[in-house]
């Protein structure tokens, strides 16, 4: 994927700026009408979800103390492990979107909830709502593009370190609260620095993400263990906790790459959002994601983030509301000729995925190595990788130039 | 999230190992409270944030309802004439309201509040005609100045014993809160306790026609039995009530403490005539008075920009953008949602003055709900 404005077949092309305006007002007006009629309804969907939720980690909890039997330890971990995802995504992400305030009930509300999460919910406010919504799959600017630690665009200069990104993705998707709460922080930027030199919201922002990890280990890894304790369950209790939060990491991890990784999603440079009108920034918000198809089950555990176009769209509506918008989103889409990206969770979990391996090696290199040429590749990869900056963009040159052959342009 | 699980009390042994009991089990539920999960369970046990659960709702008239509540553990009671701030979810919206409390302490604990549904009152048409049995409302403490002196034995003072009330519409809901005290209402009909024998009650209650009258019943009985003598007074027979005619319905006017409840218009004529006059008066106002609007502004609040006309109080326009503000009677007379203001001016609603503050004057205190935006204001929340 290469930034929309480059890309040979800009699929905003075919739109004037009167229809952009026009299209941008048709959505607005999908908004507006979800507004005028939630109510009650949604307040005890969002009440009764809380509930389900405080009730099945209470559930789960209770049966780990007598974890020492399998059974009990089988039951509590998955229990607990969907109260975590829960807990992460249909509740607190959305709760700190802001997308219950309108209730104005002081403990369903943006300024004062917090999470189960490594993050605290400070900090992961603002690099969340204010920096990716804001700059969505712009290239630089949006950090949520590769968290820092990968090359997720042909434009960005391949290194040998790259090579190695599908394991730091799968070491990310297990510990994705620890890389949530490090890349808000951003530590790849502040740790480097000299201790003196490091600015003060760095300081304060780490000395808190520190006590929240702090309590959130002492809750999972000790507290828990030990009220299981004298049922012999201090160990089982542990490793149940352990198993629920990577398996909460490792879901909403999968679940946030389908929304922004997937083939097809747009990236966007900086220059074109200066001066951007509410039409263009819904333009951008829309391409630049991708839904998940599935369940209403997938979308509840998802946190509605299945419907990551609508939700890039109207960030602050409620959650339970976006499937009912999604097919009118998609209709306006259909209608500009626009393209609206979606798939099942096993079709964009591969295509993100695969993207991270095709990333990982240099430009061109997988879609021109055969079978047949695929010794005579690996030894260029091994040069790449052990030569200087000279042999990587010599070789890169040879590559570019197979890659625009005919053979290997793409059909599509 | 902010109650937490065990009030701490003192230095009793018990107390320090309730403290760490307490650390336990927020430990373990970090970074929610112990009192989230017990919310479950228990929402009106001793130390929860203080709630109340609707027992009955018993129409009064066709458009008027008394809403009996059992409150949470932690309720204080109240003196009669006092008022409770509910907070009630209307259409998801969560709303909050004062209410006069219309019985005095009753035995079973359970508190009440007679609610007339007002045209487009959004909360009050809710509470009327929509609220079930086992509603969970929100309460505050009971609050309010415009009770009857007692002594400790719950005895009126010699100095408040000739008394005239002068209630309009549904400002009737204090008083009725104070007489069901001074005379509590039996099967066997009104009681007259010997605390209560030498009472010299006038009531004049004034509405806009007859079958609109709530409580009129309780005040009929309580004229009855002889206990008050109630004058009531219809717009649409006797025209509005004007005070040459207050003179002339209660000629001894000037030897009774006057308490007075309504609408401002009413409540301003009466303090201008006894201002003049030197006569005592308490009112209670159930209403803000006129408004006086001018050109609005973008309002800094809550982390929030708001474009605010110049006729909408702060506080409506920064809840209605999601903000979480303070609040109290909504009508200015509380300072339940005072603000400091840093910077910009705003208009009070009911005067038209305009407050100002910038870094020389420094933040000044503005209560938001009867505050507009009188161009662009910055409120420190
Ligand atoms: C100390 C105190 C005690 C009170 N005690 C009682 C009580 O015992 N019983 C009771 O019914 N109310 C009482 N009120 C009034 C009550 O708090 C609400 O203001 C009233 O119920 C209207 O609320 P609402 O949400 O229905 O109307 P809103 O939706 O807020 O207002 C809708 C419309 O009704 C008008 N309006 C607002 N209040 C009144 C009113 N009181 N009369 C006529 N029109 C009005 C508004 O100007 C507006 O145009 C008391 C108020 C105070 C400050
Ligand atoms: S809310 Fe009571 S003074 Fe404003």
């Amino acid at each position: 994927m290469t930034a929309i404005q480059k890309l040979d077949e800009n699929p905003t092309a075919h739109l004037s700026p009167e229809d952009i305006e026009a299209f941008g007002a048709e959505i607005e007006a999908i908004r507006q009408e979800i507004l005028a009629k939630r109510g009650a309804s949604d307040a005890a969907y969002i009440r009764r979800l809380i509930a389900f939720q405080r009730w099945l980690e209470v559930g789960s909890r209770a049966t780990l103390l007598a974890s020492v039997f399998p059974p009990a330890f089988v039951v509590g971990t998955a229990g607990l492990t969907v109260a975590k995802i829960l807990e992460n995504m249909e509740i607190g992400h959305n709760v700190m979107h802001g997308q219950w305030d309108w209730m104005r009930d002081p403990k369903i509300h943006s300024t004062n909830w917090d999470w189960d999460n490594a993050t605290p919910a400070e900090a992961w406010k603002h690099s969340h709502n204010e920096l990716h919504h804001t700059y969505t799959n712009v290239l630089g600017k949006d950090n949520d593009l590769g968290y820092s630690i990968m090359r997720v665009d042909e434009d960005q200069r391949w290194h040998p370190f790259f090579l190695l990104q599908p394991l730091w993705n799968a070491v990310n998707a297990c510990f994705f609260e620890y890389g949530i709460a490090a890349y808000d922080l951003q530590l790849g930027k502040y740790l480097p620095m000299k201790k003196e030199d490091r600015p003060e919201h760095f300081t304060k922002g780490a000395k808190d993400v520190l006590k929240k990890i702090r309590k959130q280990a002492g809750k999972d890894y000790l507290v828990h263990p030990l009220l299981a304790a004298p049922f012999g369950g201090f160990l089982p209790t542990l490793v149940a906790n352990f198993i629920a939060n990577v398996g909460r990491n490792v879901w909403s991890h999968s679940v946030i790459m389908c929304g922004h990784f997937p083939e097809g999603v747009a990236v966007f440079e900086k220059s074109s959002i200066d001066g951007e009108t509410k039409a263009e920034w819904y333009l951008r918000q829309g391409l630049g994601s991708a839904n998940i198809t599935g369940s209403k089950l997938m979308h509840i555990m998802s946190g509605n983030l299945s419907h990551q176009i609508e939700h890039h769209l109207f960030p602050d509506l409620n959650s339970n509301r976006l499937a009912e918008v999604a097919p009118q989103v998609k209709a306006v889409f259909e209608k500009y000729g626009l393209p609206y990206v979606a798939g099942s969770l096993p079709k964009q979990l591969g295509s993100a995925w695969h993207k991270v391996f095709r990333l990982s090696l240099p430009n061109g290199w997988l879609a021109t190595t055969t079978p047949k040429n695929a010794p005579k590749r690996v030894a260029q990869l091994y040069k790449m990788s052990t030569g200087g900056r000279k042999a990587r963009k010599a070789i890169q040159a040879e590559l570019d130039a197979a890659a625009s052959s005919r053979e290997f342009t793409p059909a599509a | 999230m902010s109650s937490t699980l065990l009030p701490q009390t003192g230095t009793r042994p018990g107390a320090r190992i309730g403290h760490r009991l307490t650390r336990v089990f927020e430990a373990a539920t970090t970074p929610l409270l112990p009192a989230d999960y017990l919310d479950l369970v228990a929402p009106l046990r001793p130390g929860a944030d203080l709630r109340g659960r609707v027992v009955s709702v018993e129409p009064e008239t066709a458009d008027a309802a008394t809403i009996v509540i059992k409150p949470g553990a932690d309720w204080a009671g109240h003196v009669p004439g006092q008022y409770v701030r509910i907070a009630v979810d209307v259409d998801g919206v969560r709303h909050w309201r004062a209410y006069s409390l219309t019985h005095g302490p009753r035995r079973d604990g359970l508190i009440s509040v007679t609610v007339k549904a007002v045209p487009d009152g959004k909360v009050s048409n809710h509470l009327v005609h929509r609220t079930q049995r086992g509603t969970l409302l929100h309460l505050e403490q009971a609050a309010g100045e415009f009770v009857l002196p007692a002594d400790e034995h719950g005895v009126t003072p010699a100095s408040h014993r000739k008394l005239l009330f002068v209630t309009a519409g549904s400002g009737v809901t204090p008083v009725v809160g104070m007489l069901r005290n001074l005379f509590p209402s039996t099967d066997s009909g009104v009681l007259k306790p010997a605390r209560s024998k030498d009472l010299d009650i006038v009531v004049v209650h004034v509405a806009p026609s007859q079958p609109d009258s709530i409580f009129l019943r309780d005040l009929q009985a309580l004229d009855a039995a002889g206990a008050i003598n109630l004058v009531a007074r219809y717009d649409d027979e006797h025209g509005v009530l004007d005070m040459e005619t207050l003179g002339q319905l209660v000629p001894d006017l000037a030897a009774r403490t006057t308490y007075a409840c309504g609408p401002a218009g009413l409540l301003e004529a009466l303090e201008k005539h006894h201002t003049a006059k030197g006569l005592p008066l308490q009112t209670e106002q159930f209403r803000a008075a006129t408004v006086v609007a001018g050109d609005g502004g973008t309002v800094h609040v809550g982390g929030k920009e708001i474009a605010a006309d110049g006729a909408t109080p702060i506080l409506d326009a920064a809840e209605e953008a999601g903000v979480l503000m303070p609040s109290g009677c909504r009508m200015g007379i509380c300072m339940g949602c005072v603000l400091p203001l840093k910077e910009g001016a705003v208009r009070d609603l009911r005067t038209g003055d305009v407050t100002m503050a910038d870094a020389m004057t420094g933040p000044v205190a503005v209560q938001t709900c009867i505050s507009a935006a009188a161009g662009a204001c910055h409120l420190d929340h």
